[in-house]
Order: C-alpha cells, then structure tokens, then sequence
C-alpha cells in the first residue's frame, strides 16, 4: 500500500523535481551505502586489519550462519529460545491482561491490584535475576520465569489505561440501550481497549527478547544465548554475532506478528479503512 | 400508550438548583421541544427520563418503556459495522434485517456494512436516529440532535425527523437552544428556566410552517422574549 504510493510519487517526480531519483534506484541508493561499509569492513578484515578475535569478516559470518544452519546446531538451539520466549509470554501477558481487566473494571479490583502492581513496576525486573536462581535453581524455570514477569507489566498497565480511557459517552449510549454488564464489557470495553493491549502486547513482546537474552545468560545448556556463551569460550566472533542477529530477526518478526493482528482486529480505523476501501 | 408524567423533580449540583420541584406531563404520541438557556437543566431533565441520571426519593418520575434517545454526538461504536450499531442490545435473530429495514427507513440501507468512522456527520446523525427508531420507542428523546450539524443538513434532519415521528408515532421530547427549530417541529414548547416550566405553549400551526408565516414569527419573538433576548437589538 505504502509502496505504491511511494512509486506514484516517485514516478510523477522527474518531471516535476529533477533531483529525486525514481523509485528502485532511490532504494538502491538507501542500501548502497550499508553495502560500502560491509565491504569495507570485509576489506580490512583481509588486510589483517580487525582481527577475528575482535570481530570476524562479515564473509565468515556468513559462512558460520550456513554451516550452523545446516548442522543443526542453530535451528535446535533456536527452537529452545523460542519455547522460552513464548512459554513466558504467553504467560505473562495473560496474568498482565487478567489483572488488568479486574483492576480495569471495578474499583475494588483497582484498590487490591493497582498498588502492588504500580510498585512491582518501579523495580528493575531483570535485577531480580540472583533471586531467581536462588528460588528457581538454573533449569528452565527462573528463565521462563522472568520473560513472564517482563512481559506481564506493559500489558497490565496499557490495557489498564486502555479500559479506563473507554469513551464515557459510548458507555453512556450502552446503558440507553440497555446493554447487560457481560454485553457492554463485550461489545464497548474491551473493543475499546483494544488498541491499547495490542501497543501493550508489542511492548511485552519486546521485554520478552531482552529478559530471554539476560535469562540464557544464567547457565544455559541450550539456546541462542548458549551458542553465543559457549562461542565466547572458543573467541568465535563470527557465532557471537550470528546469534546477534537471530535475536534481532525474531524481535522483527514478533513485531511483524502483532502488526499484522492489528490490521486485522482495527479495520475500523480511519486510516486503515481508507486503505481498505479505496 | 401511556406518557410521561414527571412530579416534583428536584435536582441541585452542590447549591446550584438546577430542577427545581418540576412538574412535567408529555401525552403520548405528542411532540415538544424544551427550550431554554444553557444551564438550565434541560439536559439534565432529559437525562433524567432517559435514566441515566438518578430520581430523588419525593419525586415521581414515570416514563413509557421502551425510551430511545439521540444524542448530540452520534455515539456509535466505532469498531462496530452500522448494522450492528443500530441493534445494539437488542435480543432478535432476526437483527441484521431489522437494522437494514430501520436504515432503510433513514435513506442508509446501502451503508449497513460500512465502518461508522466512514460516515458524514449527517449520516452518523441518522444512523443514530434508525439505531433509537428500531427499537420502537414509545418516548423518543433528542438531546440538540442538530446542532453539529451545518445548516442544510440539519433542514433535511427536521423533515426526516417529522416523517419518523408521523410514521411510528412516540412522544418525542426535542431539547433545543434554537427557538426557529422548536416552532418548526414542535407541536408544544416548552421554556425551562430556574428550575421550572416558565412558558407552556401550543403551536397549532399546520406543517408544513413557512418561515413568513406572521403567526410563526410572533411565537418566535414571544419565545426569544422568554429566554431573555432582545432581537431589536440585533
């Protein structure tokens, strides 16, 4: 959708702006300049310039991504950071998700929750770390654990605001309508919040990668993490940084996911439905 | 069909009284439009037989069920297509056909799967107004319905919503600060004004009322004179 009106404005410009390029080579030109540095720094790893032990050549990482793939190694090991990261948000989001709908809907469930939550937040959760292994040992447990106690927090708190911020006068018209308790936190409410716990989601989302590079820190036999860990044993830069960017294409995707949700569930909104419809 | 009968309605923000032991009958099947100037509490005495603001204890307030109400603003859930705004809390199998026939009925039958945030404020506006009619009220309750909307749009509301009120037939109560609509629509006007009915007026006038009509432009001045406004000065 974006693209194609980048490419009728790009189209439309040479005869209006001489300096802009048309559209693939302007693209060419956004990604010419990352090629250079590769390159770059390619060449001053030949020339024994940056040693393998500060970073590899980025044509030996390469070669490491390939033969880790093909292995094995890194598909197995990617599996494991998978089931870790969505275990614990899975579980987190839906404790964070419950929590704020009980704080959300009543002021009772806002007077119980909200102040342990509001103060649990304030502390930094990966500090928690030493306490973990001491409550949870070094299995999977206190992994899981604190991806669940990371992704739990912005949930909690965006689909709270999101049910509080719920247009009073679209309640208002529910009760005109006579609408049941069940009915107006079905069809006004929680579609309301809606937006709100999906921007919560990607947060979580986020959270969930950070607390699973920190967790596969903690004596790990398998994972990502591992494979980085044990790599720096054997000073393989070129693992260490194939990890690196496997951590950093599965933030990509998870984001990916919940935007594809988003187009999917708030259809209604404006700017997507004048994309929809037209 | 019974009609609205409000007795010794009494309502007070902190030490401002805004109802003031108010009497109030409605017949059924009539159409008045309640005027009066901001502030003074016409909206809360709609709000208060539309139920969503609370009857003191010496006060009897007895409204025809069921009561519909349009709003100023369209209030439609955005995330639901027209339709099924137009039923909302409505117990029928039947719903999405009822809602096209009440759309129907508004000129916007073909919108029924469209996205309210789509719609003009015009249509969101009669949407609203076939959300209240599906319903079959027997109280229709227009809270300043119009005045958001630009002024040709607002003078095919006013037949829509004549045509609506001789086709089903509700008491409607028309809150208005715009004495040219109340003596347009309406068949009684009333003026609120510290806490009470201070005009009570029948408008035997037959529809439709040209705007030149001598007759019209008397009661127009009577009203303006109610409400406190010298148009010779304008």
């Amino acid at each position: 959708m974006s693209q194609s009106i980048g490419q009728s404005i790009a189209l439309a410009a040479p005869t209006l702006r001489a300096g802009r390029l048309p559209w693939p080579r302007a693209r060419l030109r956004r990604y010419a300049s990352v090629l250079v540095l590769l390159l770059i720094w390619e060449s001053l790893s030949r020339l024994g310039v940056i040693s393998p032990r500060t970073i590899a050549a980025p044509s030996a990482i390469l070669a490491s991504a390939w033969t880790l793939t093909i292995t094995g190694e890194l598909p197995a090991n990617l599996l494991v950071s998978l089931a870790r990261v969505a275990t614990g948000f899975v579980i987190g989001a839906s404790i964070g998700g419950a929590l704020a709908v009980v704080a959300g809907l009543s002021r009772l469930g806002e007077d119980i929750v909200d102040a342990p939550m509001q103060m649990l937040r304030t502390l930094p959760f990966l500090a928690l770390v030493p306490l973990f292994i001491l409550w949870f040992g070094i299995g999977e447990l206190p992994k899981i654990a604190l991806v669940t106690l990371g992704a739990s927090f912005p949930v909690y708190l965006n689909l709270f605001a999101g049910i509080r911020g719920v247009d009073p006068k679209l309640i208002e018209a529910g009760r005109v309508f006579g609408l049941s308790r069940l009915a107006m936190v079905r069809r006004v409410i929680l579609p309301g919040a809606l937006p709100s716990l999906l921007v919560g989601l990607r947060y979580a989302l986020g959270v969930s990668w950070l607390s699973l590079v920190v967790a596969e820190q903690i004596n790990a036999t398998a994972g990502i993490g591992y494979l980085i860990d044990d790599a720096r044993d054997f000073l393989r830069t070129d693992v260490i940084v194939v990890g690196l960017l496997v951590y950093a294409l599965l933030g990509l995707g998870a984001d990916a996911l919940i935007r594809g949700v988003e187009r999917r569930t708030l259809r209604w909104r404006p700017s997507l439905v004048a994309g929809a419809a037209r | 069909m019974s009609g609205v009968r409000v007795r010794g309605l009494t309502r007070r923000f902190g030490t401002h009284l805004v109802l003031d032991r108010l009497d109030l009958d409605l017949a059924p099947g009539s159409f008045t439009a309640l005027l009066g100037r901001s502030g003074s509490g016409k909206t809360t005495l709609l709000r208060t037989l539309a139920g969503l603001d609370p009857v003191t204890i010496d006060a009897t307030v007895t409204v025809p069920q069921p009561t519909a109400v349009v709003f100023q603003e369209p209030r439609l859930l955005p995330w639901a297509p027209v339709w099924q705004n137009v039923t909302l809390g409505l117990d029928d199998p039947d719903a999405r056909a009822r809602a096209i026939k009440a759309l129907g009925e508004v000129g916007l039958d073909r919108h029924a799967d469209a996205w309210p945030l789509t719609l003009s404020g015009g249509e969101a506006q009669r949407v609203a107004l076939a959300r209240a009619l599906v319903r079959a009220p027997h109280l229709l309750l227009l809270d300043e319905p119009f005045a958001a909307l630009d002024a040709l749009t607002r003078i095919r509301m006013h037949a829509l919503v004549l045509e609506l009120w001789r086709a089903h037939g509700p008491a409607v109560l028309l809150v208005t600060h715009d004495v040219d609509e109340a003596v347009t629509l309406a068949d009684r006007v009333l003026v609120l004004d510290h806490g009470r009915i201070a005009v009570d007026l029948d408008i035997d006038l037959p529809r439709p009322r040209a705007a030149a009509d001598p007759r019209r432009a008397r009661l127009r001045a009577d009203l303006l004179d109610a409400l406190g406004v010298k148009e010779a000065i304008l």
